[in-house]
């Protein structure tokens, strides 16, 4: 019965695929990017890439104010807000710096977040922005421009990066819905 | 005791923080030949779960793996 059995095995596996396994497919990621602060697209560019490295199927639907992720003209420029966040600033090497509201209001703060923002990431040795934008493309995550968002803004197609494509919200949700994993950001 | 283990090819992600060694992983372990060993060195504290849970995701052996000096050691063997 035993040599039955593994003949029978033997059999099948023989027949879906001679020496070797059958690939399985990647797991899909669908990924909502809906915000433009550099603070609020951070996380989407690493869950991408490391999904990506994964061998995950990445596809992230940019929407609103996330369009600048696709956006030539203002993707480099993304800025960190310097109000509006309770738990900012962080603090640094464990001191706790108290700074009024009223402070964040200033012109210009939003620069400061942003250059500190990006001098915490630099001595932590975390990529830049572009940096992490390419190795999500270089690895394969595909991103869409949100068609609705593109008329609303007035942003053109020729605004947008290559390899980014216009799509509707149907049809990423149609990607969606078949989706291991979905995060809306 | 840590059996210091041969290896095809050593991938050194001291200071770098997450994505980076992941992502680096999944390169350097196409430079290497099914069957061969990858050792990769990480200082990321996250760097023990989220090695094996490449190694479960991608199917890459994870062969061994220890603390050493501070250091997390892994070697990975390519499976496909």
């Amino acid at each position: 019965m035993t040599s039955a059995a593994q003949e029978a095995g033997t059999n099948v596996s023989t027949l879906e695929s001679p020496g070797a396994e059958a690939i399985p497919e990647p797991k899909k990621f669908a990924m909502v990017a809906s915000k433009g602060g550099l603070d609020e697209v951070y996380p989407i560019l690493i869950m991408g890439s490391t999904a990506a490295a994964l061998g995950w199927d990445v596809r992230v639907f940019c929407t609103f104010y996330g369009l600048d992720l696709v956006n030539k003209k203002r993707q480099k420029k993304l800025k960190v807000s310097a109000v509006g966040n309770a738990a900012s600033p962080p603090p640094i090497n464990g001191l706790e710096i108290k700074v009024p509201t009223i402070i964040g209001m200033l012109p210009g703060m939003n620069s400061v977040a942003t250059w500190m923002l990006k001098n915490w990431m630099k001595s932590s040795n975390i990529p830049t922005f572009e940096e992490l934008y390419d190795t999500c493309i270089e690895s394969g995550v595909q991103f869409y421009a949100c068609a609705t968002t593109l008329g609303v803004m007035n942003v053109d197609m020729d605004d947008i990066v290559e390899g980014a494509s216009c799509l509707g919200a149907t049809a990423f949700l149609d990607f969606a819905s078949e989706a291991d994993v979905a995060l809306f950001v | 005791m840590t059996v210091q283990m041969e290896a095809d090819k050593v991938l050194d992600c001291t200071g770098l923080l997450c994505p980076i060694p992941v992502i680096k992983t999944s390169q350097a372990i196409k430079e290497v030949e099914v069957g061969e060993i990858l050792h990769m060195i990480a200082t990321d504290p996250g760097a023990p779960p989220d090695m094996e849970a490449w190694s479960r995701q991608t199917g890459h052996e994870l062969v061994d793996n220890t603390e050493e000096d501070g250091k997390y050691l892994f070697w990975f063997k390519r499976t496909r």
